[in-house]
């Protein structure tokens, strides 16, 4: 694991990096999942390639959600395979998703409310870091490292949100701080993981214009800066525009278009499927 | 950008609250609620009484020659009613009125009405025979509840008694906070010196203080009157002059931080150490074996506290470790162990036990572990369960005895230096001292750790938890399997202090127990659960262990119970909560505190800057 030593992979080079003929990081072929009857996945075929940013959109209850509960082997997978990185996801549990670089993020926000902001971030890098009880009980040398390395990456990642998380607030519980700094703290939470791939779930929900156009910059340097794939649920429309290398349009459990958002914003069967929906598109 | 804290304007100008107009007239009552209160206090005076309480700790002379502790446990109830009655709701916007004879005549009114159920009750008892379905009460409550008088005098001095002590628990309302403290202290020092009775005159025998005890206790128990008058008098001053320095002391090391706050922390754990260490040396059989028993519960408790308390996962079957420790240390140390005696040394027998107790924690937890909540509570119940009767069963009673048990189990020998056994109990609490050392040294630097963080994070949220990486199932498991070898210490202790084990030494009662205290005292804080261990099971008692107040023993679990709604009610956090604790519990009203204090951190933040939360050009 490249990033396992705290500094991030390689910047890749760019939007333009959307890897055609080359193998994608993730890749799901056929992918179903029922809930009782209803088909929230139904053979669904999807990928990201490494250094993308992927926007998934789609009408409210058309599987998006699902998808990542997929990948993160949250859900029950009905039929189909997903891939990363060449090995097979299915049967994992989620911890070990997540230790192969899959981090996400809640639609509605799931923080560990009672600990603090750094706490939460030092936390999520449990499977990127060995000490046991050993180390802790005998106080080792390893394990003053590992302890230093662990708050010191929290302090850096939580530096990426330039003064919003950083200070007094390391030590404040997480369910003091505001909606946009939960969304915040979730988005660090992911990159502590130390992921190849974020999955974003609706990460400007709740925010307003200003916020909500900060982070949309901050999605893009997420790639940039610190390499990491991204694929994002989103609703808001402008946010759609600006960040995506590729738009995925789901309804009903399967793909319904694909492309950069200028085809897929006009293309009939999307318009249909929102306005059949009466789904706002702004 | 570095912005100071600023006084916390919001808060502490919210919360200002406005003078309180003059106190109202004696008699504007709000005679309803002050009947309905007193009726609650009648229905528990008769219930107390009715239990045989005050009957049975009528021997347990408090202050000689006027209370005892029968006559405390029916004076307690009208006393807090009349109390409670003269409480205001102080809400935003409510009127506030200054506390005045309206509180005494309330609280008169209000315990006349708790005390008349005891006059409803001598009534009853002199004119119907109630044995038939109330057969705890004995003969006796009649000619307690009259002092040996005629009835009419009981039905007359209890609704007196009752106005009497109701009116003096609404004058506490009358007194400015200062005055209150010190009285409370009195109290508190008196209470404390006549429950603490047999602890104090075994340790002045040790130091060769005979004339201080003979001075304060009457020669058959309690304090003399005249005593007890001159100790709230020294510690009403002491009180008075004191309490600002406790007080300041408290926040200058509240107030320290890095380097001197770890000499300070250090030097408090060292005083403590001494404390503990010495105090044995003067303590008599008695005072020891109290301390031994307390530090067996502390240590089960520190075991149970890593699980529930940092872990959260709430084992009801704990005493299936206590268990398991105490019968593989009698089984690898006894000779008269029915199947295999290998008669190891204690020490060495200790190392099996660990591994033992750690892989019947990994078997027992294995299929436990991924149940969640009350599922998990209700299985490891019945395991707890299971164990003892496995124990108990005439199957495996070629091994363990059965219901015989095991019997003659040697003592502990350390090193073949000296033996511990229960025949002095002085040694055997030095034991149990050092391995409650371990497991605080144990459960203190866990918590701080990779795994500590983990177990929060479980117990937080167990579903995210797995999704930011962390496996469950195996930091859960761990938190069982310390548990259990923390547990496995206590049993082999026990085992070798008592030198018999038998299967209803574990009872599911204990596992209760075990869990009351470590609720009681402050889950997940480590001198919260000591202090639980303390005030439980040092002066209420453990499941078979007497405490301070040995007359206690058979309404101990009333009192238990009693104590725990208390607990809940009043501060569900616990005796000394943990910080995190009453977070959780207290979520609402920070989240206010912080947002306020957000709220003034942020304008002057945005004010001082515009560069790093300045929007990207679009
Ligand atoms: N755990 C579940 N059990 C049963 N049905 C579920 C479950 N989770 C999702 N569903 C159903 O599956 C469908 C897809 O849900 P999903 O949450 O993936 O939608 P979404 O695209 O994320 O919608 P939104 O925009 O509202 O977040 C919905 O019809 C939903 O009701
Ligand atoms: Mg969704």
């Amino acid at each position: 694991m490249s990033a396992a030593n705290g500094t991030p992979p390689a910047p890749s080079t760019g939007s333009a990096a959307n890897g055609n003929g080359r193998r994608p990081l993730l890749e799901t072929r056929n992918l179903s999942v029922d809930f009782g009857g209803l088909h929230a996945l139904d053979g669904l075929d999807f990928e990201v390639h490494e250094g993308e940013i992927v926007s998934v959109i789609g009408p409210n209850g058309a599987g998006k959600t699902t998808l990542f509960n997929a990948i993160t082997a949250t859900v029950e997978v009905a039929a189909g395979d997903i891939v990363f990185e060449g090995a097979s996801l299915l049967g994992l549990d989620p911890n070990r998703v997540t230790a192969r670089g899959i981090a996400r993020t809640f639609q509605n926000v799931r923080l560990f409310a009672n600990m603090t902001v750094l706490e939460n971030v030092m936390v999520s890098q449990h499977c990127r870091t060995r000490q046991h009880a050993f180390g802790a009980l005998f106080y080792t040398p390893s394990f003053r490292r590992e302890e230093t390395e662990i708050r010191e990456r929290a302090e850096k990642v939580l530096s990426f949100f330039g003064s919003r998380l950083v200070g007094y607030r390391f030590d404040q519980p997480a369910f003091t701080l505001s909606y946009a700094n939960r969304r915040r703290l979730e988005i660090a939470r992911a990159m502590a993981t130390q992921p190849k791939l974020i999955l974003l779930d609706e990460p400007v929900a709740g925010m307003n214009p200003v916020e909500s156009a900060e982070l949309t910059g901050m999605i893009g340097r997420l790639r940039d800066e610190w390499g990491f794939a991204i694929v994002v649920i989103e609703h808001h429309m402008d946010v759609v525009r600006e960040v995506s290398d590729r738009v995925v349009v789901l309804d009903h459990g399967t793909k319904i278009a694909e492309g950069d958002y200028a085809e897929v914003s006009t293309d009939p069967r999307v318009i249909e499927a929102y306005l059949g929906h009466g789904a706002e598109t702004s | 950008m570095t912005a100071t804290l600023p006084p916390q304007t919001g808060a502490a100008g919210a919360s200002a609250e406005p003078p309180p107009a003059a106190s109202r007239p004696a008699l504007a009552q709000d005679w309803r609620r002050l009947v309905r209160m007193g009726a609650v206090g009648a229905v528990a005076q008769v219930f107390i009484a009715l239990s045989n309480m005050p009957v049975r700790l009528d021997e347990r002379v408090i202050v000689k020659p006027v209370l005892s502790l029968g006559y405390l446990t029916l004076l307690i109830v009208p006393f807090a009613a009349g109390h409670r009655v003269g409480h205001q709701v102080k809400r935003e916007g409510m009127a506030v009125h200054a506390a005045g004879a309206h509180e005494m005549a309330g609280g008169a009114a209000c315990g006349a009405v708790a005390g008349g159920g005891l006059s409803l009750l001598a009534v009853l008892l002199a004119n119907f025979d109630l044995r038939e379905p109330l057969v705890n009460w004995s003969p006796m409550l009649a000619e307690l509840l009259a002092f040996g008088n005629a009835t009419w005098f009981a039905v007359v001095i209890w609704l007196v008694i009752g106005a009497a002590v109701g009116a003096l628990g609404g004058a506490l309302r009358l007194l400015g906070p200062r005055t209150r403290r010190a009285v409370v202290t009195m109290a508190l020092a008196v209470g404390g010196a006549a429950v603490l009775e047999p602890l104090v005159v075994d340790l002045a025998e040790g130091m060769r203080l005979e004339a201080l005890t003979d001075w304060l206790y009457a020669r058959r128990g309690g304090i003399n009157w005249t005593s007890a008058l001159g100790l709230a008098a020294a510690s009403g001053i002491l009180a008075v002059l004191g309490r600002g320095r406790i007080q300041q002391a408290r926040t200058h090391i509240a107030a320290l931080e890095g380097a001197q706050r770890t000499r300070t922390n250090g030097l408090l754990i060292l005083a403590t150490a001494a404390v503990l260490i010495v105090l044995p040396l003067f303590a008599g059989k008695l005072t020891n074996e109290l301390l031994a028993n307390v530090g067996l519960f502390v240590l089960l408790a520190l075991g149970l506290n890593v699980v529930v308390g940092l872990a959260g996962i709430l084992d009801l079957g704990y005493v299936a470790f206590f268990a398991v420790g105490s019968y593989s240390a009698a089984v690898l140390t006894a000779a008269t162990s029915p199947r295999i005696n290998p008669e190891l040394p204690w020490l060495a027998a200790l190392i099996v036990v660990v591994i033992i107790t750690g892989l019947v924690g990994l078997f027992i937890g294995a299929p436990v572990i991924r149940m969640r909540g009350d599922y998990l509570a209700i299985v490891t119940l019945g395991f707890g369960e299971i164990i003892r009767l496995l124990f108990l069963s005439d199957w495996l009673s070629g091994w363990f005895g059965g219901s015989q048990g095991i019997t003659k189990i040697p003592g502990a020998g350390i090193f073949g230096l000296t033996s511990v056994a229960g025949t002095d109990p002085r040694r055997v609490f030095y034991l149990v001292l050092a391995f409650c050392a371990l497991a605080i040294y144990v459960s203190w630097r866990l918590e701080r750790s990779r795994l500590g963080r983990a177990w929060m994070a479980v117990r937080e949220d167990e579903t995210v938890a797995e999704a930011m990486g962390i496996n469950t199932v195996n930091v859960k498991l761990l938190a069982f399997v310390v548990g259990a070898v923390l547990g496995s210490f206590s049993g082999a202790i026990f085992s070798a202090k008592v030198g018999s084990v038998f299967p209803n030494s574990f009872l599911i009662l204990v596992s209760i127990v075990i869990l009351v205290v470590v609720i009681f005292g402050g889950m997940g804080n480590i001198v919260g659960v000591i202090a639980g261990s303390a005030v439980l099971i040092g002066v209420l008692g453990g499941p078979k262990q007497p405490g301070l107040l040995a007359e206690f023993s058979e309404f101990k679990l009333l009192i238990y119970g009693a104590l725990l709604i208390w607990m809940m009610l009043a501060r569900p956090e616990g005796l000394i909560p943990s910080v995190r604790r009453s977070r959780e519990l207290h979520q609402q009203e920070m989240a206010q505190d912080a947002w306020l204090k957000g709220q003034v951190e942020d304008d002057n933040h945005d004010d001082g800057s515009s560069g790093p939360q300045a929007a990207p050009a679009t």
